[in-house]
């Protein structure tokens, strides 16, 4: 039986625990023993794309602690799964800790996104789901650019049962959000933002879904606010869907 | 002398940078670095030909292919239909492609940049073409004159032979390298100038020759 | 902006440029097309992914012995015939070039498009002078009448449209209303022939350099108009400003960056125009030819590697097209000659104004610009290591970010994040601490910095049970079950 330990960064912890719980449920299904190691925080993602990554090397080794043991690392992020694989190498190198470089060269190969996880490690691409609905996919920029996942998501969408996908303009588009980027520079995320919600009423679909729920509640954020019906759901929860036990 | 305290100040600024990554023997660096491009085609002559042809076309480069035999009737034609009365004919330009000027008058490529404004046109040679990019490449040598005679007047007529044309740039490169450590200036040509400046509309034919004329001599 | 040298900083520009609605669908119309356009060129071509990787390297050697390689172009420019002088910085580089002019007593000179000798502001030290440098790249033309800095590395002018750059050249070429359409074709003869006679009496041309070689001393310059042909070709003097860091070891080496540049940057199989020259040729061209080099703040960004790797750039503009904050704020709200993704790591490392700080924060770090970089600079890790710097230089300087709410915000986080406990009861104090901002489920009007958020965006409220008091909850129920 597969072993892994979920990795659930710390805003899909507090705001998005649906996305968590769903990636739970399709994990265990297919056959996963999972296990939840409560003393995990954050990884740091905000305080490193932010610049104010030498404030948070004690999350880095609070990372390493909680999952040392752990086979595989999984986590409905990509965002958070890069940070750790891209960024932990380079504040390894600037502590000057060879004990720390050692571990995260080590260690770092084994976090998964969960499509990752699914496609390349499980080898399933079908999780037996029922989504009887359309869907315009949002390819996160985190998830293709910085993890290179592909079509990991697509394939693992199209074998759903009753689904229907829909192309959307420029999917490939950043939806404008960026961590502090959209408070920051809060007038261009919005301008970013309003023509991503434009592709989006475009493309036709009842729902958009992406492998990350940073740029999805920043997309509902502005579909909410401009009252359109078109709902926003994470990966994991098409994929948890079922004849029975709908989204 | 404050020219000296600079370069000595900016190398040693770059010295103390590149300490602990620069190399020994850079040159031997330099020969080790690896280069997983293409070196060379893989399509044989003919398809080459064509390849070049077509880009020459999309670039809006006027080609004709003939066998030299024909070049000077063909120099003939296209300067009778551009009222050309006036031509540029580089030195070591060969007499039997040059007979097509007739008795037109004829202006060498050391006239002044004045002189060559007041030309209609310039017959030229070249070193070598490249297929992919639709480059033909000047390096001053013998029928391709100096770079002003095939800058200024606005029409330029260039012989190029099939055994010139190469498939790809670093053939090209290769093949300019001795030119190029003789100091030869070399000029890449690929179509007439072009700008997109106003509205990104393209417009052919700025400061250059706006009209380029290939000769592509296949017999030789 | 009236003076290129006191921009605003770009949290107070951007929005303006939001603002311009002409210059947005300019940008969008440029953006789009090249990026398709690129993407089509470098696709076709089977060694791509090999050429990027040849390009990095050869820079990446290059950079690590740059003292060698200009020792050894100094050498060989100066055996064929040529002069070079070394500059630390943009006065010292003005300072030559206007000693060089004021020799040939000419007032007026020709220039090539040369983001160098932008980043300098040569134009304007020659103008003390009395000395009129006429950019004869039609683009950089235009912005030059219209007394503007160019917005776009590649097509400096894309915020102009046809009827206003008519509206330049009336004048500037003294010409009636009847003689001069506003059809780009008419507009660009125009240009030709105004620009055909400076060319034509040009005693001095200054140009910049896209590529020299160290051991032939080879210059080369990328264009397409032309009009660099002209300036390296008819005048008697010709004077290059070149970044030190565009200097590569041998001539074969250019078969790899001019196969990168051009399908990079205008999206073509090859330029129109490329010219290369070796110090002075007798009869032909230029007889007495000048080669500044410039630091500028290139041998202080060698220092390390972000810095090396941000020098690798061949000023493609590709990061620029695909770039999603450059669509939407043009090129001037970066306040620099170097805009877009690149521009936002160049310029805080060469120039490092103060207001330089907050660039690396003009980005989403959505990656677009490192899948497209011919050199492969991993330019959002670059962004974010330069943002480190920004926190460093303003703490060292108690000098608090323009947004200190964040800064106090994120030093909170910082503490609360380091232990389960601190950060189960912080989680526990935001869903309580939201209640006034709650509407129907929804944050609605919040405070501070956040407001930025919820101007035009809703977000929903902190949910009762997180993540971990689920898992905690079903695994107490499967224990009992057990």
């Amino acid at each position: 039986m597969p072993r892994a330990s979920l990795f659930v960064p710390c805003y899909i912890d507090t705001l998005f625990p649906e996305a968590a719980i769903a990636m739970t449920r399709v994990l265990e299904r297919v056959g996963v023993d999972l296990d939840f190691p409560r003393s995990q925080t954050c990884c740091g993602q905000m305080h490193v794309n932010t610049g104010y990554a030498d404030d948070v090397d004690h999350l880095v080794r609070n990372f390493l602690n909680v999952f040392e043991h752990a086979e595989h690392v999984v986590a409905p992020s990509a965002s958070c799964v890069a940070t750790v694989r891209h960024m932990y190498p380079d504040m390894a190198k600037r502590s000057g800790d060879p004990a720390l470089i050692e571990a995260v060269d080590a260690f770092t190969p084994r976090v998964k996104e969960f499509s990752e996880y699914l496609v390349d490690d499980l080898g399933i691409t079908d999780v037996g789901a029922s989504f009887p609905h359309s869907v315009a996919y949002h390819p996160a920029c985190h998830a293709t650019r910085l993890l290179g996942v592909g079509d990991r998501p697509l394939q693992l969408l199209r074998n759903v049962a009753g689904i229907r996908l829909k192309d959307m303009p420029r999917a490939n588009e950043c939806c404008g959000f960026g961590g502090t980027f959209a408070v920051k520079n809060a007038e261009i995320s919005a301008a970013m933002l309003a023509d991503k919600v434009a592709d989006v009423i475009h493309a036709g679909a009842e729902v958009v879904v992406a492998s990350d729920n940073s740029c999805l509640m920043h997309i509902a954020g502005g579909l909410q606010r401009q009252r359109t019906a078109v709902r926003t759901l994470h990966l994991a929860e098409v994929l948890a869907s079922q004849e029975g036990v709908p989204a | 002398m404050s020219g000296k305290d600079a370069r000595r100040a900016m190398l040693d600024a770059i010295q103390a940078a590149t300490e602990g990554v620069r190399d020994d023997d850079p040159a031997a660096a330099h020969a080790a670095l690896t280069r997983p491009y293409r070196q060379v085609g893989e399509r044989d002559a003919a398809a080459r030909l064509d390849l070049f042809e077509e880009r020459l076309v999309d670039y809006g480069v006027d080609v004709s292919r003939l066998h030299a035999s024909d070049v000077a009737s063909a120099i003939d034609e296209e300067l009778a239909r551009r009222r050309a009365s006036k031509v540029v004919v580089p030195l070591g330009f060969p007499e039997a492609y040059g007979v097509g000027v007739g008795a037109r008058e004829r202006l060498a490529d050391d006239a002044s940049p004045r002189e060559l404004d007041a030309a209609d046109a310039t017959v030229s040679t070249c070193a070598v073409a490249i297929a992919e990019t639709g480059t033909i490449a000047l390096d001053a040598g013998a029928g391709q004159g100096r770079r002003a005679a095939s800058l200024v007047p606005d029409v330029h007529l260039c012989i190029v032979h099939a055994s010139q044309v190469v498939a790809v740039v670093p053939e090209a490169t290769a093949r300019l390298e001795p030119a190029v450590k003789a100091g030869a200036p070399i000029t890449w040509i690929s179509g007439p100038s072009a700008t997109s400046d106003i509205e990104l509309v393209r417009v052919a034919g700025v400061h250059g020759p706006r009209t380029l004329l290939v000769l592509l001599v296949t017999d030789a | 902006m009236s003076d290129a040298r006191i921009p605003l900083p770009f949290h107070e520009a951007a929005p303006r440029a939001l603002d311009d609605g002409q210059l947005r669908r300019n940008l969008a119309n440029v953006t789009s097309s090249i990026r398709e356009k690129r993407a089509a060129m470098t696709s076709e071509m089977p060694d791509w992914e090999a050429l990027r990787d040849a390009g990095k390297a050869i820079k990446e050697h290059t950079l690590a012995n740059l003292g060698h390689y200009l020792e050894q172009l100094e050498a060989s420019v100066t055996a064929a015939g040529g002069t070079v002088h070394w500059a630390r910085d943009a006065d010292e580089a003005n300072r030559i070039v206007r000693d060089l002019v004021r020799e040939t007593g000419t007032r007026d000179v020709v220039k090539v498009k040369s983001m160098t000798t932008d980043e300098i502001h040569l134009n304007e030290a020659l103008a003390e002078d009395g000395v009129t440098a006429i950019e004869t790249d039609l683009a950089e033309l235009i912005v030059q009448l219209a007394h503007e800095p160019s917005s776009h590395i590649l097509v400096p002018a894309i915020h102009k449209n046809r009827s206003e750059i008519r509206a330049l050249f009336l004048e500037a070429f003294d010409l009636d209303p009847s003689e001069l359409s506003d059809d780009p074709a008419a507009l660009a003869g125009a240009a030709r022939r105004f620009l055909r006679e400076r060319f034509l009496t040009a005693k001095v041309a200054v140009s910049g350099a896209n590529f020299a070689v160290a051991d032939t001393g080879t210059l080369c310059v990328v264009e397409s108009e032309g009009n660099g042909r002209m300036c390296t070709t008819l005048p008697d003097t010709l004077i290059t400003v070149m970044g030190i860091e565009k200097v590569v070891p041998t001539w074969r080496d250019l078969e790899v960056f001019l196969q990168l540049l051009p399908r990079s940057s205008t999206a073509e199989r090859m330029n129109p125009y490329t010219s290369f020259w070796t110090g002075v040729r007798e009869g032909d061209g230029p007889q007495t030819f000048h080669l500044v080099l410039l630091d500028a703040g290139r041998s202080a960004t060698l220092r390390d590697e972000a810095g090396r790797d941000t020098l690798r750039c061949i000023r493609c503009s590709a990061c620029l097209n695909v770039c999603p904050i450059y669509e939407r704020v043009g090129g001037h709200a970066y306040g620099s000659v170097y805009p877009g993704p690149i521009g936002a790591i160049l310029t805080p490392q060469l120039r490092g104004a103060k207001q330089d700080g907050e660039l690396p924060y003009a980005s989403t770090l959505c990656g677009a610009c490192y899948e497209v970089c011919p050199v492969k600079i991993d330019i959002p890790s670059i962004l974010v290591e330069m943002r480190r710097r920004t926190v460093h230089k303003e703490r060292a300087e108690s000098r608090l970010p323009a947004t200190s709410l964040i800064d106090a915000a994120l030093r909170g986080a910082a503490v609360a994040f380091a232990t389960p406990r601190r950060y189960e009861a912080a989680q526990r104090l935001a869903r309580i601490g939201q209640a006034p901002w709650v509407r129907k489920g929804v944050l609605k009007n919040l405070p501070g910095p956040l407001a930025g958020w919820s101007d035009a965006r809703d977000l929903r409220a902190i949910p009762k049970q997180a993540f971990r008091d689920w898992w905690r909850e079903r695994d107490e129920k499967q224990e009992m079950d057990a």
